[in-house]
């Protein structure tokens, strides 16, 4: 029972850490969790370029093979690289989809042409992958994807539009999950694709979320013309690849999100009135909030022991991201009201410490949704994890177009 | 990375639930609710036989030194079959307190014998309001309650106040003339409790006379570990109880766990359940290790445990609807065990607030 590093653990870390103190700059010591970082060009061109250093030195894409330019490691040095980058100031964010979820299923998924092709420029940070699963009328209900991919002698032709495309506006290529039979039941008639972003039937339009920025995307097709060269995995097999993708999602979230965590309510409570450290409510919560955030990270660290043996978590993995969004939402609330009136204001006022709070407080309602909602994600434990029996589902084996007159 | 219970660590666990699977599993507990004894006896001589009891307890004093991984594991096995045994008041309790601040002589005297279960101890800390327990020359005098297996002990560690003194803690040995038991109606008959009256009561200090706060309180750090692993062990059995009763019971044609009220209940519970478990762990290597740590690793587990077992316990009777209520169904087997383990050493916000202690200590300078 201990969780330090094995040997060999210990030696990958030693080096990672090495090569991120030569190549990147520590990060301000007042600055706690994980902070928004802006989508603009400058922010890609930057990310880009810290990009080409990593994969050139093995650390981006650390679980894909040596030959398809990944770095030919296995999770643990992945999580081991990321707790030790946490530390640094780099750009993050911009590659997470395109190489968390995108470039893992075409490695898995994928022809050797299409790997050859798309894998390894998408690791040295020249191309940039997005993920085109929801759409307006299929978000939790995945399966009921309406865009149609119809087949015309060798080629394919796209109509429909897909939304809360994370990045569409600076990705190069997309994963697409369209519809290619509905007259078969909606998992049955799905395949996937690999998009151009850049194609002239494809519009890319932003939307402006609730806290002002714009990271998510609708993205439209009209008539957009694929090869079948474009085609990922068998014809109107696509519902078990985007299951590859979305296992690689919820295992990219299973230690948490870096949101208000306790120490950093402790620092506002003890900078704050005198009487808030005496208070039963201010002592509960912040207790509370250590419960959650510190007994995910040794949650993970059980996680780690059991790939290490070579076991493979799945659904359980759902728990990181549903714990840790709500409790950044509540320790949002609870942060401002130890300021009273004053937890109206925004960092503009109360300093740069307070981008955190804000960002629990807006990215905790995102997140509850994101990734799988809640709802979704307790009732994938509940099946999955406790084995109990699916609820019925009156669409599931009726053709889809019958089903839901399309 | 190893944050698991070695194969060894994991064999004793399976020996010892299969002990207490042996002497009735859950039928024990009821057996004791029911009356008639104060313990399992069978399954508690079992335990010795295993060297569960001494697990901890160095080679030395008659145990086995297997350090506290091990009984980690077996209160996780244990919990789980709620064992009606007197190990937290004798074990985690006494024992460690004798380890803590008893001199050699009282630890050569006791250790051994609780370690073959030949003697069964346990902590009278909380005293009967208005009848604090006073001590003068070799004597105490006073009254406490609840006092955990005090019909069962034989040997009690009892605090204490001498004139102008801080509490300290004794020895007193419940045979002796001067100590009347009485056995007090609990929430949970199953691990029952009762009132030690002393009327001048033969008592020796326990070690030099250590002050009984300090002695306690790192006595209550290693049993709050300790008694997270029972309390995890009785939150996941809670747990299968209600998703293996969800499967089976039907409502409006269909079984229960398929409605998302019942499937998002349990998701929450399993979800408390690996939080409680997570902080076990931790407190578990705090605890072998002997770290710096250890008190805030304490707290975690406990609040977490309690937690816990609190809602799977809440909900594995919410689950089984009007039958969760009956006295002849488990769910209220769970339902106490919760409850008293929760109150056990210190309730649910007491124990939060030492979690805060520890974590504002660490902040401050």
């Amino acid at each position: 029972m201990n969780f330090q590093d094995s040997p060999a653990e210990a030696a990958y870390r030693a080096r990672a850490r090495a090569w991120l103190e030569k190549n990147a700059k520590p990060r301000a010591s007042n600055v706690r969790g994980r902070l928004d970082q802006p989508g603009d060009a400058a922010h890609v061109a930057r990310a880009k370029a810290w990009q080409r250093l990593k994969s050139d030195a093995g650390y981006a894409a650390i679980t894909l093979s040596r030959d398809l330019g990944g770095g030919g490691g296995s999770l643990i040095d992945q999580i081991i690289y990321r707790q030790e980058e946490e530390r640094f100031d780099v750009p993050t964010g911009v590659f997470e989809i395109s190489l968390g979820n995108c470039i893992p299923t075409i490695a898995v998924h994928g022809n050797p042409g299409q790997r050859q092709r798309y894998i390894r420029p998408a690791i040295q940070g020249e191309e940039i992958w997005c993920q085109l699963f929801s759409e307006p009328g299929a978000g939790s209900d995945l399966a009921a994807v309406r865009t149609r991919a119809e087949r015309h002698g060798a080629s394919w032709r796209v109509n429909g539009q897909k939304v809360w495309t994370s990045g569409a506006h600076f990705c190069d290529f997309g994963l697409l999950l369209a519809r290619t039979d509905p007259s078969r039941p909606k998992h049955g008639g799905l395949t996937m694709f690999l998009v151009d972003m850049k194609a002239k039937a494809v519009e890319v339009r932003p939307i402006k979320q609730m806290n002002g920025a714009q990271e998510f995307n609708e993205v439209f097709f009209t008539d957009l013309v694929l090869s079948d060269d474009a085609r990922l995995g068998e014809i109107d097999n696509g519902w078990r690849l985007a299951m590859t993708t979305l296992g690689f999602e919820r295992g990219a979230v299973a230690g948490g999100l870096g949101f208000l965590d306790h120490q950093a309510l402790l620092e506002i409570a003890m900078q704050g009135d005198d009487r808030l450290m005496e208070d039963s409510r201010v002592r509960d919560q912040i207790a509370d909030a250590y419960l959650v955030t510190e007994g995910l990270k040794f949650n993970n660290y059980r996680v780690m022991t059991s790939l290490g043996r070579g076991e493979a978590p799945g659904a359980e993995l759902a728990m990181g991201k549903l714990l840790s969004a709500k409790a950044g939402q509540q320790a949002a609330y609870f942060a401002m009201d130890m300021l009273e009136q004053r937890g109206m204001l925004t960092s503009e006022t109360l300093g740069d410490h307070w981008r955190l709070v804000e960002r629990s407080w807006t990215w905790g309602a995102a997140m509850r949704i994101a990734g799988g909602s809640e709802e979704i994600l307790k009732t994938l434990i509940a099946e999955r994890v406790l084995g109990l029996p699916q609820e019925p589902r009156m669409d599931k084996a009726s053709a889809f177009n019958a089903a839901n007159g399309a | 990375m190893d944050f698991d219970f070695s194969e060894e660590c994991r064999t004793f666990q399976e020996q010892v639930r299969r002990c207490a699977s042996a002497s009735g599993g859950i039928l024990a507990a009821r057996a004791v609710l029911e009356g008639g004894q104060l313990y399992a006896a069978d399954l508690y001589a079992d335990l010795a036989r295993l060297g569960c009891l001494g697990a901890a307890i160095p080679e030395q004093y008659g145990g086995l030194g297997l350090g506290y991984l091990h009984l980690c594991a077996a209160s996780e096995a244990l919990g789980a079959e709620l064992a009606p045994v007197p190990l937290s008041s004798t074990v985690y309790l006494a024992a460690e307190l004798i380890l803590i601040a008893g001199s050699e002589s009282q630890k050569a005297q006791w250790l051994p014998r609780i370690a073959s279960g030949d003697v069964i101890a346990t902590l009278a800390d909380v005293d009967e309001p208005g009848a604090a327990c006073a001590c003068a020359g070799e004597r105490v005098s006073g009254a406490k309650a609840p006092v955990g297996d005090g019909m069962a002990a034989d040997l009690a560690i009892v605090s204490a106040r001498k004139p102008g003194d801080a509490d300290r803690l004794y020895l007193v040995n419940l045979g002796e003339a001067g100590v009347r038991r009485v056995t007090l109606r609990s929430i949970d008959p199953s691990r029952p409790q009762a009132r030690v009256i002393f009327d001048a009561a033969p008592c020796e200090p326990l070690g030099g006379g250590v002050s009984a706060a300090s002695a306690l309180d790192r006595a209550y750090d290693r049993a709050a570990i300790l008694l997270a692993f029972e309390q995890l062990g009785g939150a996941e059995a809670a747990l299968r109880a209600a998703r293996d009763y969800a499967v089976e019971r039907r409502t409006f044609g269909r079984p229960i766990g398929s409605y998302q009220a019942i499937k998002h209940k349990l998701a929450d519970v399993y979800m408390a359940n690996q939080l409680a478990r997570a902080h076990a762990y931790y407190g578990a290597w705090a605890l072998d290790a002997g770290a710096p740590e250890l008190p805030r690793a304490a707290a975690g587990a406990r609040v977490a445990a309690t937690d816990a077992f609190s809602l799977a316990a809440q909900e594995n009777l919410q689950t089984h609807g009007g039958i969760g209520f009956t006295w002849e169904g488990d769910c209220q087997l769970y339902y106490r065990r919760a409850r008293h383990l929760s109150l056990v050493i210190g309730s649910q916000g007491a124990w939060r607030n030492k979690l805060f202690d520890e974590l504002s200590s660490q902040r401050r300078p």
